[in-house]
């Protein structure tokens, strides 16, 4: 190969892209349609009637609701909402690691059965729908189940994050180098020890890390969970903003964003410390 | 193999990090227990008879999936319109997000080339960097919940939450991605003077262009799951019309959206990876 072909090569114009423009028609019509059939009313919210009883709205926020008592009551929803993220995430930790078995399983040489695929594709299954249903809507079918509280909260969030942790786990146990198993199995060890000694050690980091930022996900959905009625700072507020009580909610609202910018604070921490 | 077994028999009672690990578990027991408290963890309740039976009942309403032509054709606006909400929801954020983005990036400062930035436009950037922190750490759910005390029911609450949550989140996120890149060309055609739209353009953009659109792209993703849940606050979509079967115990209902809307996200997921593909 000469090198004038070479420049020649690097000089050429690149390929043209129509791919972007039938993509960008999509999006741009995508975008039109939604604005075109949805009844928004615009006029409402940005005429100047409608202004002023926004700017009465935010002032009616404040001040902030501050008698002892009633921070009191706030702080056992803070905790309450810690509680329900922390609780939910462990089960689904738990829960996570016990489907993510199933969901790697591997047949080894000799012990080709059908229970092997079929025991990955229910679990991966069972995986997908317990991710793809929102923890609201986990929560507010728990309510039947469970009825109101937090308890149908904890389990709400346990539901969806179990399906996410999952699938992540059985992908870091797919990609463990499989050697370390292979001689705990070669020398006749049982499988709850193989997957003790050998898989769980590899995979332990993993595990961990995308627990905590499960964790911090959980809280900013544990804040909100009450709203259909499953405990924590939710149900207060849309308790409070339901009597049109502001100043207790501003207060309530106040409580969740210092409780996610402490959680974000910590949970920062704590990686930065473990990835040392 | 009678070697090996005798051996991992031996082994067993002497794993030296046993007592550790007991130690460990029992810890977390103790501090499991107020968390247990505190959520009002009573697992038994789901197996009282009485919450049991109503459980299984409603259970067993969910097959068959409601399929009359009338309910589907219901389900099909109510998808349409958690769609249209996502999207339109999306546009507002992207034209709140990319005025701050660009306002609050450090990467487009004049002043900051050669010494440490002019004080008024660093107050300028920490104020929008400020306000892009207060929009999105109020969850969109709570701001659908104020807005719809504000404009009503509807699907505007849903399209201003979104808008405004996810306009903090994508102006944060396009900020960092800017700052991201190699900053040699922004800095050179900054200093041989082009104008910040130049620089951006043909310094900054080049560099993190894909990034940015599949980042957006990801989030459309993220905005769909939310307006269903928007819907439980009554902004309408597949989550109203969810909130409210749920209420009435027609699990045939229930089971007919959940379906549609396991679909919906899945789809979502294969049009988002496909996009990103083509835009990389």
């Amino acid at each position: 190969m000469s090198s004038p072909e070479v420049i020649d090569r690097i000089l050429e114009a690149p390929p043209p892209r129509h791919a972007l423009r039938w993509i960008g028609l999509g999006v741009a019509a995508l975008v039109f349609l939604s604005f075109a059939t949805l009844d928004l009313r615009w006029s409402d919210f940005l005429s100047r009637g409608a202004m002023q009883s926004l700017g009465r709205f935010a002032a009616s926020f404040f001040p902030p609701e501050s008698s002892p008592g009633f921070l009191r009551r706030t702080l056992d929803g803070t905790l309450e909402t810690l509680a329900m993220s922390l609780l939910g995430t462990l089960l689904a930790a738990l829960a996570g690691l016990a489907l993510a078995l199933g969901a790697s399983a591997r047949s080894h040489d000799g012990h080709r059965s059908i229970a092997t695929p079929v025991l990955r594709g229910a679990t991966r299954t069972a995986l997908n729908v317990l991710r793809s249903i929102p923890e609201l809507v986990w929560a507010a079918l728990l309510l039947i189940a469970a009825g109101l509280g937090p308890f149908s909260g904890t389990l709400a969030l346990a539901l969806h994050t179990s399906g996410v942790l999952g699938r992540l786990f059985a992908e870091s146990m797919e990609n463990a180098p499989a050697g370390p198993a292979f001689a705990l199995r070669a020398r006749g060890i049982g499988r709850l020890r193989v997957f003790l000694y050998a898989t769980l050690p590899q995979v332990w980091p993993q595990v961990i890390s995308y627990t905590l930022y499960r964790w911090e996900n959980n809280i900013r959905a544990a804040a909100v969970l009450g709203v259909v009625g499953a405990g924590g700072l939710g149900q207060m507020l849309y308790y409070h903003l339901g009597l049109f009580q502001m100043r207790e909610s501003c207060t309530v609202l106040i409580a969740m964003v210092l409780l996610v910018a402490l959680v974000d604070a910590l949970s920062y921490a704590a990686r930065r410390w473990l990835n040392r | 193999m009678t070697t090996a077994s005798t051996t991992a028999q031996r082994s067993s009672g002497s794993d030296p990090a046993l007592p550790m690990r007991w130690a460990t578990v029992l810890l977390l027991a103790v501090m499991l227990w107020p968390l247990a408290v505190l959520t009002e963890f009573r697992p038994w309740i789901l197996f009282d008879e009485r919450s049991l039976s109503s459980t299984l009942h409603f259970l067993a309403t969910f097959v068959p999936p409601r399929m009359d032509a009338e309910f589907l054709l219901l389900l099909a606006r109510e998808t349409w319109r958690t769609i249209a909400i996502a999207t339109a929801g999306m546009t507002l954020a992207w034209l709140l997000a990319v005025p701050l983005a660009l306002g609050s990036t450090a990467r487009l400062s004049i002043s900051a080339l050669a010494q440490p930035m002019g004080l008024l436009p660093f107050a300028v950037r920490t104020a929008l960097r400020w306000t892009m922190v207060v929009l999105r750490s109020v969850p969109e759910l709570v701001w659908a919940l104020l807005f719809v005390r504000v404009v009503g029911l509807g699907p505007t609450a849903g399209v201003l939450a979104i808008g405004i949550a996810y306009g903090g989140m994508l102006g944060k996120v396009y900020a960092e991605i800017l700052e991201s890149g190699d900053p040699a060309p922004t800095q050179a055609l900054l200093r041989n003077g082009s104008g910040r739209l130049q620089a951006l353009l043909f310094g900054t953009l080049p560099q993190c262009g894909s990034e940015l659109v599949s980042y957006t792209v990801y989030r459309w993703e993220c905005a769909l799951r939310a307006s269903v849940v928007l819907g439980f606050v009554g902004a309408g979509g597949l989550g109203q019309l969810l909130d409210s079967a749920a209420k009435m115990f027609s699990g045939g209902e229930v089971s007919t959206i959940l379906l549609v809307f396991i679909a919906l996200v899945a789809l979502s997921d294969r049009i988002s990876a496909l996009l990103r593909r083509a835009l990389a």
